[in-house]
């Protein structure tokens, strides 16, 4: 069975229908951040006090710098396909979850040494929101890694068969990826600057 | 819808976004006041992330479905920001304190 409109547009939306469907799940995404950003406002301006400079700004920082340079390599990974220009394509993508993963590595450092201080969710208010923010964060990175390695083993063979399409879902595994570097973004300075 | 990737203007965005970062952390040093320190950042991250959404993400050529999902969404972020607003609103189990009544003229 095909499934229609993959890459032509359909006649009532104007679109495809995985572009659609992304913006439609990046909607729901932004309402489950929103929440815990909402959560966060509720426990910030609920406390007594608030702990400032508990956080590795440095890492946090380089850590920002990382998933732009990804987010930069994402976007650089959909345009060369549609360059036509597939080994450029590869080493954007590659470049793309590598970056990830050290992504997630400076995590892993960040947390070992707060549960080494014992520092866990349970110590105090701001951790636990911070884990949990982070958590969810760190999720989503894992999410895009395993989409971009699928892209980038068993499901790289689509350009050969179907251009269009495989370019339609480099550009939704962008959008995704923009997405969780943007919520960084606001992750960043709100945990670890105010 | 894009058939001419503009890759210079990709790299462009990336060089500024992460300029911003840098001035993000070197504002921090500065140590200004929470609610200053708290706009500074708050603005630039809404600069990095309209530049993130707009080029990145193609969102400033994009299908009206597409804005009409995310004006949706909008509204209803709005609504997700304000409800902390409820918290201080809400009165109920806080002790009312009635102003003491005046004295009685004792006959």
């Amino acid at each position: 069975m095909n499934i229609p409109y993959t890459v032509e547009e359909r006649p009532d939306t104007g679109l495809a229908n995985g572009r659609l469907g992304i913006w439609l799940f990046l909607a729901s995404e932004v309402m489950l951040f929103g929440a815990l950003f909402s959560t966060y406002i509720i426990l910030r301006t609920g406390s007594v006090e608030w702990p400032h400079g508990e956080l590795n700004v440095a890492l946090g920082a380089v850590n920002t710098i990382i998933l732009i340079t990804s987010s930069v390599t994402m976007v650089m990974a959909w345009a060369s396909l549609k360059l036509h220009n597939w080994g450029r394509h590869r080493l954007y993508l590659i470049a793309t979850f590598l970056l990830a993963g050290v992504f997630l590595v400076n995590k892993y450092f960040e947390y070992a040494d707060h549960f080494a201080r014992g520092e866990g969710p349970a110590h105090s208010t701001f951790l636990a929101i911070y884990f949990t923010l982070t958590g969810l964060h760190g999720i989503h990175i894992l999410g895009g890694m395993v989409v971009m390695l699928y892209f980038i083993g068993p499901g790289a063979k689509m350009w050969k068969s179907n251009p269009d399409q495989f370019a339609n879902r480099i550009e939704y595994t962008g959008l995704y990826w923009h997405f969780v570097d943007l919520v960084w973004i606001f992750l960043f300075p709100v945990l670890y600057l105010l | 819808m894009h058939s001419a990737p503009p890759i210079r203007k990709y790299i462009f965005i990336g060089a500024a976004l992460l300029v911003f970062t840098g001035i993000t952390v070197a504002a921090n040093q500065l140590h200004f006041a929470v609610p200053l320190a708290v706009t500074v950042a708050l603005i630039i991250a809404i600069m990095k992330g309209s530049m993130v959404a707009a080029v990145f993400m193609h969102l400033s050529d994009e299908k009206k479905w597409i804005y009409g999902a995310l004006l949706l969404t909008v509204a209803f972020f709005i609504v997700l920001m304000t409800i902390p607003l409820f918290t201080v609103m809400d009165t109920i189990g806080t002790p009312i304190h009635h102003p003491p009544a005046a004295e009685q003229p004792r006959h």
